[in-house]
């Protein structure tokens, strides 16, 4: 497992020097290097797994957050009077739970979610996706919170989320702390990608946020993907192997440039579909004069 | 005499000289690219990035100083490579040259290989020390006589002159790799010799320069799917049907010509599993093998890869067994020397005469010696300061706690621009050729 001191912030910077090293060869004298292309490759996949892992927990953390808001506003809507003793203690410990720290949220919920009765608890407890069974998870400390919050399945908790969202907020905004972007998920579209501005800060670009249809199927299966790196996460807590199986076809739809540099070379030559799609005019021109020169060998 | 050299505390190494500009402003064509002892040592071969190729020769042992083994001078300086510009790919075909090989002395003529990106040269270096003169059509000046003033005719004799050293091209073996050629070696048969580039190895034999065949090819069918490169490759020194070749991702592979026409199933592969707690964003690189040598017995073979040197028993392939650390400080700088591209630098290594020692470079004009025998090691350095005949280098030492001792130097201090990348041991004295940037220094044993 990479060591703690490499942070996302870190792995940020990695992705934007790797761009810049791909991106100054194409212009040395000798032509394109493949041996350090293909190492500066290794580096950049690297970094984008740490940093997507790391954007996916805080974007997590602030969709939990929200809906957390969202449940303490109505109850505290709801009449008083109509709630059972039970209600009134589901309340308070909802209430607590508000109000508690970010990081012992999902611990307060985890533990509750263990001894709750049917109704509420249950949709808190889908809320907070963290399953019933879910009792012997740690006190979540910064480096593990992610795998209290994300162990459970998180597909499930998606779909219950959907049918939630549908519901209870048609409109849920995230803000991203590291980039202080603002994210807008609205019946299931995103409206703002917040990894895309990592591209941006390390290409200097500075397209405009546009509007981006996303299915919410896509951020499933991007939450999916990440339960990967966590269950692989897991096993490197057991085995302290965590980058040794390459999984060299991930697919992931995390739209940047970023996301074709998945394995090696892989992405590099495909997906021009989607990057058309979803990148800057930029990052598209660039790409392309650099998918040109690997094809030329 | 090849005795054990380096590291044990009976060897001290002096200097002996130092080739090269003094001036700190280094042209980008003088950078030293590769070094090379002949069979014997009397020669050394140096190739720059310029494309030239300048060699030195030794002189006989003075009577006078028997202390000092004589002195190598300039023989022979001629252009190799020219830059090229493919036109199909519209990409400039670098001069430098990235290896040199001698062959075997079968005459009075010397015979090299030298190889920049793409192409591939068979040189001939011989000596001229006697002239034909007496022609009966020309002058001695080379212009031809008016005939009528032809009257007798007489034979041509040779006669003494000053040495001449001629290089001329034999052959040129081009067009054989779209990739950039990384290494070249002669087999032990004399007749044949491999190149290797990122990703295909090829057999040429010295004769035939037409066609050349094509031995290992790692290339996938699909580039996306491209994992590891051929980073370096070498014959067996005396089995002339074995080679090996490194990769980028750590893992030396032996095949023996034998087996079949295409060598990409391998006879062995020699890998060291990773220690995962040494895990980070870099594992990939510095795990990439830059250089892979023999032993001159056969029995071994050395690997260098960034932070290590790993001597590897050909009868094992699970592990090496010895690894040595030539500058363990630097794990933790790897983000640092990622952004300042020293990470991907491919520093070499080389084995003393009688495979006791091995020699690699460093950083700061370092270079390390590690006596496998005597388990011990020694960092020296080539610098100009301590470049008065026959002084004695101090060994050197990198001090990596909190508290620096007089004459260490910190890590932080250390200039990343001097590197030490081509070492060069002579193959039965105790002579090491060092190539800084533009500078090649020549040292010698204390002989007392």
């Amino acid at each position: 497992m990479i060591s703690t001191m490499e942070c996302a912030a870190d792995a940020q910077s990695l992705i934007s020097i790797s761009l810049m090293k791909i991106h100054n060869s194409r212009t040395q004298r000798g032509g394109i290097k493949l041996h350090k292309n293909l190492l500066v490759s290794y580096v950049l996949r690297n970094a984008r797994q740490v940093y997507i892992k790391e954007k996916y927990a805080e974007i997590y953390r602030m969709q939990q957050y929200e809906e957390v808001m969202t449940v303490c506003n109505e109850i505290q809507e709801l009449n008083p009077l109509d709630l059972d003793a039970e209600d009134a203690e589901d309340e308070e410990q909802a209430r607590s739970a508000c109000c508690s720290a970010e990081e012992s949220l999902c611990g307060a919920a985890c533990h509750r979610g263990a001894a709750q009765p049917v109704a509420h608890a249950r949709t808190a407890s889908a809320l907070f996706g963290c399953s019933p069974l879910e009792d012997g998870s740690k006190e979540p400390d910064p480096c593990y919170y992610r795998s209290c919050c994300m162990e459970p399945s998180p597909v499930s908790h998606c779909d219950q989320f959907t049918a939630n969202s549908n519901m209870h907020c048609n409109k849920t905004t995230v803000l991203d702390l590291d980039t202080h972007v603002v994210t807008t998920v609205e019946n299931g579209y995103l409206h703002q990608d917040c990894c895309c501005d990592a591209l941006q800060c390390g290409q200097g670009a500075q397209s405009p946020a546009r509007k981006r249809k996303v299915e919410f199927g896509c951020c499933v299966s991007d939450v999916e993907d990440v339960s990967d790196f966590t269950a692989a996460r897991k096993r490197a807590k057991r085995e302290d192997c965590c980058y040794s199986n390459l999984d060299y076809t991930d697919t992931s739809n995390i739209s940047n440039l970023i996301s074709i540099f998945g394995s090696g070379f892989s992405g590099l030559l495909s997906r021009q579909s989607d990057l058309e799609q979803i990148c800057s005019k930029q990052v598209l021109a660039s790409l392309g004069a650099w998918t040109r020169a690997i094809v030329a060998f | 005499m090849a005795g054990a050299g380096g590291g044990n505390s009976d060897v001290q190494w002096c200097f002996s000289q130092v080739k090269g500009a003094i001036d700190d402003d280094v042209a980008e064509a003088d950078i030293i690219s590769t070094v090379e002892f002949n069979h014997s040592g009397e020669l050394l071969a140096t190739g720059d990035k310029g494309g030239r190729v300048v060699i030195f020769q030794q002189e006989p042992e003075s009577k006078n100083q028997p202390q000092c083994r004589g002195e190598y001078n300039v023989y022979s300086t001629f252009q190799s490579h020219e830059p090229e510009f493919d036109y199909l790919k519209s990409l400039e075909i670098e001069e430098k040259i990235n290896k040199i090989r001698w062959l075997p002395q079968k005459n009075a003529a010397q015979f090299l290989l030298s190889t920049n990106d793409k192409t591939i040269k068979l040189w001939k270096i011989s000596e001229r020390d006697k002239r034909p003169e007496g022609y009966n059509l020309k002058e001695e000046d080379g212009r031809y006589r008016d005939l009528n003033t032809v009257t007798t005719l007489r034979v041509p004799v040779f006669r003494p002159m000053d040495l001449m050293v001629e290089a001329s091209p034999r052959r040129v073996f081009a067009n054989a790799h779209t990739y950039h050629i990384n290494s070249i070696s002669v087999n032990s048969d004399c007749e044949t010799y491999l190149s290797a580039d990122d990703l295909r190895i090829n057999l040429w034999n010295l004769e035939i320069n037409d066609r050349s065949f094509n031995i290992v090819d790692i290339k996938p069918t699909n580039m996306e799917e491209l994992t590891e490169v051929i980073t370096a490759a070498e014959f067996h020194p005396n089995q002339c049907n074995t080679f090996v070749y490194s990769s980028s991702k750590g893992t030396i592979r032996l095949c023996d010509m034998r087996a079949s026409a295409l060598c990409d199933q391998h006879a062995k592969q020699f890998e060291e599993p990773e220690d995962p707690n040494n895990r980070s964003f870099f594992s990939e690189i510095i795990s990439s093998i830059s250089d892979v040598k023999f032993s001159h017995s056969g029995r071994y073979m050395m690997t260098r890869d960034y932070l290590s040197v790993k001597i590897w028993d050909l009868n094992m392939e699970s592990r090496p067994v010895e690894t040595y650390q030539v500058h363990e400080y630097l794990r933790s700088k790897l983000c640092s020397l990622y952004e300042n591209d020293c990470i991907f630098d491919k520093f070499e290594c080389c084995w003393n005469g009688n495979d006791s020692v091995v020699m690699t470079g460093s950083y700061n004009n370092f270079f390390r010696m590690f006596d496998r025998g005597y388990r011990q090691d020694v960092t020296l350095e080539a610098s100009r300061e301590n470049s008065k005949p026959r002084s004695v280098l101090k060994p050197r030492k990198v001090s990596t706690g909190g508290k620096r001792k007089k004459d260490e130097i910190s890590v932080d201090s250390l200039d990343f621009n001097k590197k030490i990348l081509h070492t060069a041991w002579h193959p039965l004295d105790n002579i090491i050729a060092v190539a800084t940037t533009n500078n090649l220094y020549i040292f010698q044993e204390k002989l007392n």
